[in-house]
């Protein structure tokens, strides 16, 4: 019997696939219809606050007109992205040497090792946050031993009694980059431990040195690895709202602030809507790119 | 096997410390006796004992508990069914849009999954009258849509990886399809399932945006809660609370993981000697 015809009793195959299908159809699909219609529509003072064009084209352009104008948007996007970069190059920059490192100790000890990166991962999001808070508080130890190790460095005339953490950009990329690391590492450390190390193995008996083996070999080829926990990274990064809201600098807010506020303070539905969308076109973009880049990968290691 | 270099060695260590200091000194200071969280005043439990008198936090500790259990439950049966129906049935219509509709909330960022389910819920109210107020239910379905994707993904990604032979014979044997399903898939199946529904009950129990999206007034979970005092400060219950989540967590993951990995090993062995008997 084929698969094909695998589960073929009509009545429990349509419920099966219905059930779930009309779930996502309703609660994934209309709401992302909704967001996208409301971006084209008008703001009023009534209930629900919006109301599209009575006449053709029915649809409005001015919400992204603003986006695009006015600079509050502009500079929170430009922040976001930022952040999201920077935070993202961090992660790769601590979490590869982490994850090829795991690659390379032995079985029992990979094991243990792993569940301590997932392990984090479990506990709360929030707590996670939390834990920073206390330490980037400029009474905290760490805070005085980051200040210590600066006065130590630089001239007595440019001593400080302690280094500002708490509410600045740094402070959430910083965050950022603590929360997100598991997902930058499980990634890589998939796509590392698959290569084939007879690889390496013939680049050095050929005569190259290490760190030449690592740029011409293992580097190029962990590249789907990377890219993969890059977005992991970056997608949550650029819409984080939970982050910023706590140790950042409220007057220079991200996309995900901007987003809650045009809806909760100003009832602006449509502005938060073209918002979003804004937001989901920039960053589905690099996702479409990168499905394009792996399957014609794919396609060259089948040739 | 390769040599591990100083320098991936000395990374690793430091990687280590940089993921567990905040939490370690998060556990430290919950012992602390002084009120100010970053003064060391002498050992105490004095913070564990205010926890389980703040009659606030253990409503909102007893909510989300609620409300991981029952989502949990609902998401792992709705995504064991989608994540079978997309391996297992074959070609059929509308299947790439099923698979797209599921990883969509995966890729997305948490606020516009936030913003795109309240305003769902808002034109429901103006349409069809429901949900005339946000609350439990309102949760428990945005909750029920997020986890459920996860769930789906972790299903499909392990019956890929199962061979279809076994069902295919009992399917050749005469066996009707839902009895397969039941005898043979399901079992087969069962410690992805359990741990697709202790990935979903902890993604329910940390949720913090969305659920600030469709939560309505008097319905605060307890992420909810820490995210509103935190914002006025730092508190040594909320360090306390903290330590309590890591520990459950801790013993929770380390128990299942090896409750898991048991099972698992166990079925391999079954159908190992199931096949070796056949010869």
């Amino acid at each position: 019997m084929k698969p094909a015809s695998w589960f073929d009793r009509r009545g429990w195959s349509d419920l099966i696939i219905g059930l779930p299908y009309a779930w996502a159809i309703v609660f994934i699909f209309l709401p992302i219809c909704i967001v996208s219609a409301l971006s084209f529509a008008v703001p009023i003072l009534n209930s629900p606050p919006y109301e599209f064009l009575k006449t053709w084209p029915y649809l409005s352009f001015d919400n992204f007109q603003r986006l695009f104008s006015d600079s509050i948007y502009i500079r929170a996007f430009a922040v976001s992205l930022f952040n999201a970069s920077i935070a993202t190059v961090l992660c790769l920059l601590i979490g590869y040497p982490m994850a090829l490192g795991l690659t390379r100790v032995p079985k029992a000890v990979n094991r243990v090792l792993l569940m301590m990166i997932v392990l984090p991962f479990w506990t709360s999001f929030l707590l996670r946050v939390y834990a920073w808070i206390g330490l980037m508080g400029n009474n905290s130890w760490f805070n005085h031993l980051l200040t210590g190790l600066y006065n130590v460095v630089v001239p007595q005339a440019w001593h400080i009694a302690n280094i500002q953490i708490m509410y600045t950009n740094f402070a959430v990329i910083f965050v950022v980059v603590y929360s997100y690391l598991p997902f930058m590492i499980l990634p890589l450390y998939a796509n590392l431990e698959k290569l084939d190390r007879t690889l390496d193995e013939a680049a050095m008996d050929l005569g190259s040195r290490p760190v030449q083996v690592f740029l011409d070999v293992t580097l190029p080829l962990s590249m789907p690895g990377i890219i993969a926990g890059g977005l992991l990274v970056f997608i949550p990064a650029a819409g984080e709202l939970v982050i910023p809201s706590l140790v950042g600098n409220q007057s220079d807010p991200m996309v995900g602030a901007i987003i809650s506020q045009e809806f909760g303070l100003n009832h602006d539905w449509p502005m938060a809507s073209a918002i979003s969308v804004a937001l989901l076109v920039i960053l589905v973009m690099p996702l479409m790119a990168y499905t394009r880049f792996q399957s014609r990968a794919e396609a060259g290691g089948t040739r | 096997m390769k040599r591990l270099s100083r320098f991936l060695l000395t990374m690793m260590c430091l990687g280590y410390v940089y993921l567990y200091a905040p939490i370690i000194s998060l556990i430290v200071f919950s012992f602390n006796k002084s009120r100010l969280v970053t003064v060391w005043g002498g050992f105490s439990t004095v913070w564990y004992g205010r926890l389980f008198e703040n009659s606030q936090i253990l409503d909102a500790a007893w909510l989300s508990l609620r409300l991981a259990l029952t989502s949990a439950t609902i998401a792992t049966i709705l995504g064991t069914m989608a994540g079978i129906a997309l391996v297992r049935f074959g070609p059929f219509r509308g299947r790439t849009m099923l698979s797209g509709l599921i990883t969509t909330p995966l890729v997305m960022p948490e606020v516009l999954t936030g913003v795109s389910t309240l305003l769902l819920f808002l034109l429901m109210a103006k349409w069809i009258g429901w949900p005339a107020r946000r609350g439990f239910s309102t949760l428990l379905i945005a909750h029920i849509t997020f986890s459920m994707t996860y769930v789906t993904t972790v299903i499909t990604s392990r019956l890929s990886s199962i061979d279809v032979s076994i069902e295919e014979a009992a399917l050749d044997l005469g066996s009707a399809p839902w009895q397969v399903l039941k005898d043979i898939t399901l079992p087969v199946i069962s410690p992805a399932i359990l741990s697709a529904w202790l990935l979903a009950f902890t993604i329910s129990l940390d949720d913090v945006v969305i659920t600030s999206f469709t939560n309505g007034p008097g319905y605060n979970t307890l992420p909810m809660l820490v995210w509103a005092k935190v914002r006025l400060g730092v508190t040594p219950d909320i360090n306390a609370l903290g330590s309590l989540i890591v520990a459950v967590v801790a013993i929770g993951v380390t128990l299942s993981s090896i409750i898991i990995t048991r099972s698992e090993r166990r079925r391999e062995r079954e159908i190992q000697a199931a096949l070796a008997g056949g010869h």
